[in-house]
């Protein structure tokens, strides 16, 4: 997994609440042998005129001129703001590979479903949850001015706003410590690989012949 | 101090760490991959630029998506698109990553469960994972096989380890001896019948006594194969000699000095005279008769001489229902005699019965007959290519073909039907798999789990017997 210790990035405000899975990805998606490759896809019914399919070459399709994605000034954001319990419905992977794939390392929003929140953190991305209050403001300063940037510094746990004030928020320790390490499930057992090599050493000793 | 039982000798055996609130790495001796649920997994050490930790430790089959109808060539024959992908992309992963491939047209490729232990690429003592939940069968040579998901594929092909708590111990004692025509399959068919699909969870699950020491190695697969329609993750069988002469001489077999050395660690790998179990279960093997499911989970199972069940007799309401729902999708009535119930389709194969002894026994029964007119459709898939060579030596191939089965190249087939082989709407289907869950072996299919034996006479019939009657 990408570490993630501190970034400064361009904001896209999705204006919504529940955004579902289903829209982050749609079901036709699944079918992919891949976790890789779904940026492209990512929130696809709302991004195109017409209907996405696997393995397809989107370049030439047919974009919604309006979706905020689309616009000009919000191209490069990496940091995603949006509204209550983003990641709703279906538990699939698929939806953290696909806002992962496509750029997005932070997610700001005042909660998440639950399967999604924690599969965010296991594919390097960090949802941050902020009251409504500070929520709102933030979207009304995106809109304000464009190229609005945020910096999101984890090992603060602070978001800096570009006239220098600080807004605290909260993260479980151990989630921190895996992404400011870039450590997932693999990367925890690999802090142990002296263990394991012990381990494989002593193995070869007792029953060789699984070792030849 | 207590003694040990084979499940604790072999986890002992394989802990690398362990934390204070039991959570264990377990050091994974053998990989086996297969197409379905491996891509992903490859495409996440791809993604995080990891390495198998021990390459040659992984081997890979493809056996979901394969036809088994006559090759017309390699996978991009495969007319189904995502079939042909996954099978495709199981070759050009194991390419890159360096990884043992046996590829459609190769003799070697098959059911990744037959391949395994024919290859002696799953040993006594080892520990033992694939992506797919009937990995239990392994255990049938005393390894500690586990099912596990796509995000531990990756796991152990990058670290080499497990992450598991310890499950608790089980065992299944069945001691007497069966009746002539009674198999394997009925046996685990009964057991699944008397504690249920959800008997073994959380459970390691023994089976002991005098019917598994007087058992074949390969029926003791069967058995092992379907603990996990019992609700247990791993199945186990004590090693002894019958485990070792198996073993011998298989490709992946230790040899010389080496298989002498194995061969002497062995003989520990089977539970103490005083080890405790925390559940214990007692069957008498005398009484076993052959089995035939009637509904739609492994536990609605029943006597060939039984009667289906009647909704109306049943107390409990929950139970009731789950009665009713499954005669309605099965197309059967209350109280109507097992033998009754017609057979359209008979499917001998899968991962619990496609071994030689199991194309012997059905064999067995069929020569010299045919197949009943009122059978729409009789497939036999071998396991694997070796079983199919093998069988076709001994001329088996003829008494299916003769008898009216069509014979079919090695695969997963109608087990599932993730190929073409599927079993119509409606129809009821005698099938030596391990599943009859609703659409399993195709939408609106019926499914009937039975030996290889009750498969085959069933075809002759037309309708379920007592294969003891055709002895
Ligand atoms: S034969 Fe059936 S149960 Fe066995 S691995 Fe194949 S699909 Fe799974």
């Amino acid at each position: 997994m990408d570490k993630f210790v501190k970034l400064t990035a361009i904001v896209a405000p999705m204006d919504r609440a529940n955004v579902d899975t289903d829209a982050i990805i749609p079901k036709q998606f699944l079918k992919s042998i891949k976790r890789s490759g779904f940026g492209p896809n990512l929130f696809d019914e709302w991004r195109y005129e017409d209907v996405g399919q696997p393995d397809a070459d989107n370049s030439g399709r047919p974009l919604r001129k309006d979706f905020v994605l689309n616009q000009p000034r919000y191209q490069g954001a990496k940091i995603l703001l949006t509204r209550e319990n983003f990641g709703c419905g279906s538990s699939r992977e698929h939806a953290p590979w696909a806002l992962k794939d496509y750029g997005f390392d932070v997610i700001i929003s005042p909660s998440y479903a639950d399967i999604f929140f924690n599969n965010s953190f296991k594919n390097g991305i960090l949802p941050i949850i902020l009251d409504d209050k500070t929520v709102d403001e933030l979207f009304q300063e995106v809109y304000a001015s464009e190229g609005y940037q945020l910096t999101v510094d984890l090992d603060a746990q602070q978001i800096i706003k570009p006239n220098g004030e600080a807004i605290a928020f909260e993260v479980d320790s151990f989630r921190r410590h895996c992404l400011l390490h870039g450590l997932d499930d693999i990367g925890l057992t690999l802090q142990h690989q002296n263990d394991i090599k012990s381990y494989e050493e002593k193995r070869k000793q007792q029953a060789p012949w699984l070792f030849a | 101090m207590a003694g040990k039982t084979l499940y604790d000798k072999l986890w002992d055996a394989h802990v690398v760490r362990q934390e204070e609130d039991g959570t264990a790495l377990i050091y994974i001796d053998r990989q086996l991959l297969h197409e379905v649920t491996s891509p992903q997994a490859f495409e996440g050490l791809r993604l995080a630029h990891r390495k198998p930790w021990r390459v040659e430790t992984n081997l890979a089959t493809c056996d979901h998506n394969v036809p088994t109808t006559e090759l017309k060539g390699g996978p991009e024959t495969i007319e189904d698109p995502v079939s042909r992908t996954q099978v495709i992309t199981l070759g050009k992963n194991a390419q890159e990553f360096g990884i043992t491939e046996f590829g459609m047209g190769d003799p070697r490729q098959g059911i990744v469960h037959v391949v395994g232990p024919e290859e002696g690429a799953t040993l006594p003592g080892m520990t033992v994972v694939c992506g797919d939940s009937h990995t239990a069968t392994h255990g049938a040579l005393g390894a500690l096989a586990h099912g596990i998901g796509t995000s531990e594929v990756e796991h152990v092909m990058a670290t080499q380890c497990l992450i598991q708590k310890k499950m608790k111990n089980m065992l299944i004692k069945i001691d007497g001896k069966l009746q002539a025509g009674v198999t394997p399959k009925d046996v685990v068919l009964a057991i699944i019948g008397k504690i249920g699909t959800a008997g073994g969870t959380g459970c390691a699950m023994e089976f002991g006594g005098q019917v598994f020491r007087d058992m074949s190695v390969e029926g003791r697969m069967t058995v092992c194969n379907m603990a996990i329609e019992a609700g247990a993750r791993v199945g186990l069988v004590g090693v002894d000699e019958k485990t070792v002469e198996y073993v011998k001489g298989r490709p992946f077999a230790p040899k010389g000095e080496m298989w002498d050395l194995a061969v002497e660690a062995w003989k520990d790998l089977h539970s103490d005279d005083d080890a405790k179990f925390d559940i214990v279960v007692e069957m008498d093997g005398s009484t076993i008769e052959p089995q035939v499911s009637w509904g739609t989970s492994p536990e609605m199972v029943l006597d060939i001489n039984g009667m289906v069940p009647n909704p109306d007799k049943e107390t409990d309401p929950v139970k009731a229902n789950g009665i009713r729902r499954a005669l309605d999708y099965m197309g059967l009535k209350a109280d109507m005699p097992v033998k009754d119930i017609p057979v359209e389709y008979v499917f001998i194969g899968s991962c619990t019965n496609s071994r030689i002894e199991d194309l012997r026994a059905a064999a067995s029964v069929l020569k010299g007959k045919k197949i009943s007119d009122k059978v729409e459709l009789a497939i036999a898939v071998p396991g694997s290519g070796l079983v199919k060579q093998q069988a076709e030596q001994e001329g088996l191939d003829k008494i299916f073909i003769e008898a009216g089965f069509e014979w079919r190249n090695p695969g997963c087939s109608m087990c599932l039907a993730m190929n073409a082989d599927r079993l119509p709407a409606g129809k009821h289907c005698a099938s030596t798999s391990n599943r009859n869950f609703e659409g399993r072996q195709g939408a609106g299919g019926r499914t009937h789990l039975v030996s290889p034996e009750m498969a085959a006479a069933a075809a002759v019939a037309g309708h379920f017997v007592d294969v003891r009657d055709y002895l």
